[in-house]
């Protein structure tokens, strides 16, 4: 299994990120180094994945769209059914842990759609810390149940309205913020991005998705999966499904990028298909950028998967060719949205959606004695309203 | 091109070091403010290459930023501008620019080195790019003799040491916590850091982070080799635009004469 070597995946990765951050990212790893094998650590987050996070998460035969679709057997990793309704809980957990462990009394975390500033703002209640969240304006605007979900659960949340007033300026104002007060505070990344050690640390709090999976899909079929699926925006519920399954040559690992109105247009997000190398929000990696590295101003529907980047060891599985990135427009993923609502009853988020649209034109062409699992990494309650508005009816939050 | 050196802004005394965002509120002002600040006192330049995400920055230099990316300013508008304003003979003193690590990238490493060389920018500054990744940049920028600033801050504590030993042209030291901006008080144990590149290096040290008053400019450059003066100049020009040179001048003589008032008074105790 690739191990990231100096913070790096090949050339990807490593720490851009100005001095005043360094001993702060430098005490990270060590504390990280110290408890990720500590059976102590372990058993804590194991305890809160079981019994707060409800983890394992099922792995659901879905019989009706695999009938359906008529080719390939589908599975679906649930992690719409974890406590706050999606994988983010469990990079949370982990993450608030170790800032515990670490002496740190506040967390301070950015967020797209609002997954994991609710998430962190969850594990910030439970666990007695102060919390304040960086959201884009814009976001603040289409997500604005879940604003209101991380007020309630006791955080700060703070709109952002420089940029592009998304996800990528909530990361600046989160980045910012920890330049300014590093003492008692630690820095909840939400996904596998940003300066080393955090695509590393988020990638080990995310892959028991995989693992799971793989124990899961054993018991049920005896055999490992011919395809995993996932949505991909700075790339953490991907990694961790991917992860375990790395070494697993014959299993194909697809990540499925937020295309927006298509990656021929400017209106997209799809950062592997579109983007080019460069180095920005602490990492190198491949961006949305114009020739002269500005970044890119991008967009989705998806709130969470509006992101310019991705994380470095994506890049990496792409450059090396062991994981495909395809792009998956809008339309498609609101039909996938409305599709698996009506097929097997299952809301999925807009971001788990471009992974389902993705699955819908895959399953087909594969054989019937062949298995496709797809990670829906989220619930959908919160993309309920956007979806009416989108086809046309006059719903708001 | 002038054998221009950083080191020459540290010959004649305490340094000013002053900062302007490039293509704010347009390329002419830009090229009409260079020779303006040198004209009243600035040791050394420093000019901001507009980024999209500037991280460091606080909302005054982020604000100038997007107001030069508006006007559709790019890195080659600004490397044609200053390498007019060498040519021209109007600006003498070190030029350095300030910008993110993406910028230089995407442009070609060496590519921007060169460019660097044949315009006359004489280093660089990257708030991005930490010592540990210093080499990014590092065989490109030697090769062309521009210098890669490196900076301290207030949380480097035990990295101070190793960082003074390996820089070049002059060591930034940022004062405080967070990102530039008006402070109105400047709480860091600056006398520690300093202390602490003085037993690593004989190279310049300049204070910079939120520094807006003369007083301040003359009680940083009293600790140091020198003062750097950004977000204050970069709200001159916000608030003046294309008027803003006679401001931006006697905003920098006013600091000028306190960093060397301090000089006199350290000169006579």
């Amino acid at each position: 299994m690739q191990e990231a070597v100096n913070g790096r995946f090949g050339e990807y990765g490593g720490q851009y990120i100005p001095e005043t951050l360094m001993n702060a990212v430098n005490e990270l790893e060590e504390a990280y180094n110290k408890y990720k094998n500590d059976p102590e650590f372990k058993r804590e987050f194991k305890d809160l994945l079981v019994n707060y996070a409800g983890r394992p998460s099922l792995l659901y035969e879905a019989k009706k769209m695999t009938e359906d679709l008529g080719g390939a057997k589908i599975y679906l990793k649930r992690e719409d059914l974890n406590h706050t309704g999606a994988h983010k809980i469990n990079n949370c957990l982990g993450q608030c842990l170790l800032a515990k462990k670490m002496g740190k009394t506040r967390v301070i975390a950015e967020t797209g759609a609002g997954q994991h500033g609710v998430a962190t703002a969850t594990v910030a209640a439970l666990m007695g810390l102060e919390c304040e969240i960086f959201m884009g304006k814009i976001d603040t605007e289409r997500q604005a149940l879940n604003v209101y979900r991380m007020k309630l659960l006791g955080a700060k949340v703070n709109a952002i309205e420089t940029g592009t007033q998304t996800l990528k300026d909530a990361v600046n104002a989160a980045m910012k913020e920890w330049t300014n007060r590093i003492e008692d505070t630690h820095y909840v990344l939400g996904s596998v991005m940003g300066p080393h050690p955090f695509p590393t640390i988020v990638r080990d709090f995310q892959k028991m998705i995989g693992e799971e999976i793989k124990e899961q899909l054993f018991e049920k079929e005896g055999r490992l999966p011919d395809a995993v699926i996932a949505c991909v925006g700075g790339g953490s519920n991907a990694i961790g499904t991917f992860y375990d399954f790395i070494d697993n040559k014959d299993v194909k690992l697809i990540g499925c990028e937020a295309a927006g109105e298509g990656a021929d247009t400017e209106r997209t997000a799809a950062t592997v298909t579109t983007g080019t190398t460069g180095i920005f929000h602490g990492m190198k990696s491949i961006f949305c950028q114009d020739k002269y590295g500005q970044i890119a101003p991008v967009y989705s529907i998806s709130a969470g998967l509006d992101y310019p980047g991705v994380g470095p060891e994506h890049a990496y599985l792409s450059d090396i060719g062991r994981a495909q990135y395809v792009p998956v427009t809008d339309t498609e993923a609101v039909e996938a949205f409305e599709y698996l609502s009506r097929t097997e009853g299952i809301i999925p988020a807009i971001e788990s959606s471009h992974a389902i649209a993705y699955a819908m034109k895959l399953a087909p062409t594969m054989r019937k004695d062949q298995i496709l699992v797809v990670t829906v990494s989220g619930r959908g309650d919160k993309d309920v309203a956007a979806i009416a508005r989108y086809r046309g009816e006059d719903i708001h939050d | 091109m002038m054998n221009i050196k950083i080191k020459d802004a540290f010959q004649n005394g305490k340094a000013l070091i002053a900062f302007v965002t490039g293509g704010d509120p347009d390329i002419e002002t830009t090229e009409k403010l260079l020779p303006a600040m040198e004209e009243a006192g600035a040791d050394l330049i420093e000019i901001g290459i507009p980024f999209s995400d500037p991280i460091a920055e606080g909302v005054v230099i982020q604000e100038a930023n997007e107001r030069a990316l508006s006007k559709g300013c790019t890195t080659d508008h600004l490397f044609d501008m200053v390498k007019r304003v060498r040519e021209s003979g109007k600006v003498t003193v070190p030029i350095v620019y300030l910008t993110y690590a993406n910028p230089i990238y995407t442009y070609g490493k060496e590519k921007f080195m060169a460019k660097c060389e044949e315009c006359g920018i004489n280093g660089i500054i990257v708030p991005d790019v930490p010592f540990e990744e210093k080499n990014e940049f590092l065989a490109e920028a030697t090769a062309h003799n521009v210098d890669i600033i490196s900076m301290i801050a207030p949380t480097s504590e035990d990295r101070i040491i190793k960082i003074a030993k390996e820089a070049k042209g002059f060591l930034y030291v940022v004062s405080s916590l967070g990102v530039t901006g008006v402070r109105s008080k400047i709480t860091t144990d600056i006398d520690s850091m300093i202390s602490l590149v003085r037993k690593a290096s004989d190279i310049p040290a300049a204070i910079g982070f939120g520094i807006s008053t003369p007083d301040q400019a003359a009680n940083m450059a009293q600790k140091s080799d020198g003062a750097i003066v950004g977000s204050a100049i970069v709200k001159i020009i916000g608030q003046y635009g294309k008027d803003c040179i006679p401001y931006v001048q006697e905003y920098i003589k006013s600091l000028k004469e306190a960093v060397r008032s301090e000089e006199l008074v350290e000169k006579v105790s």
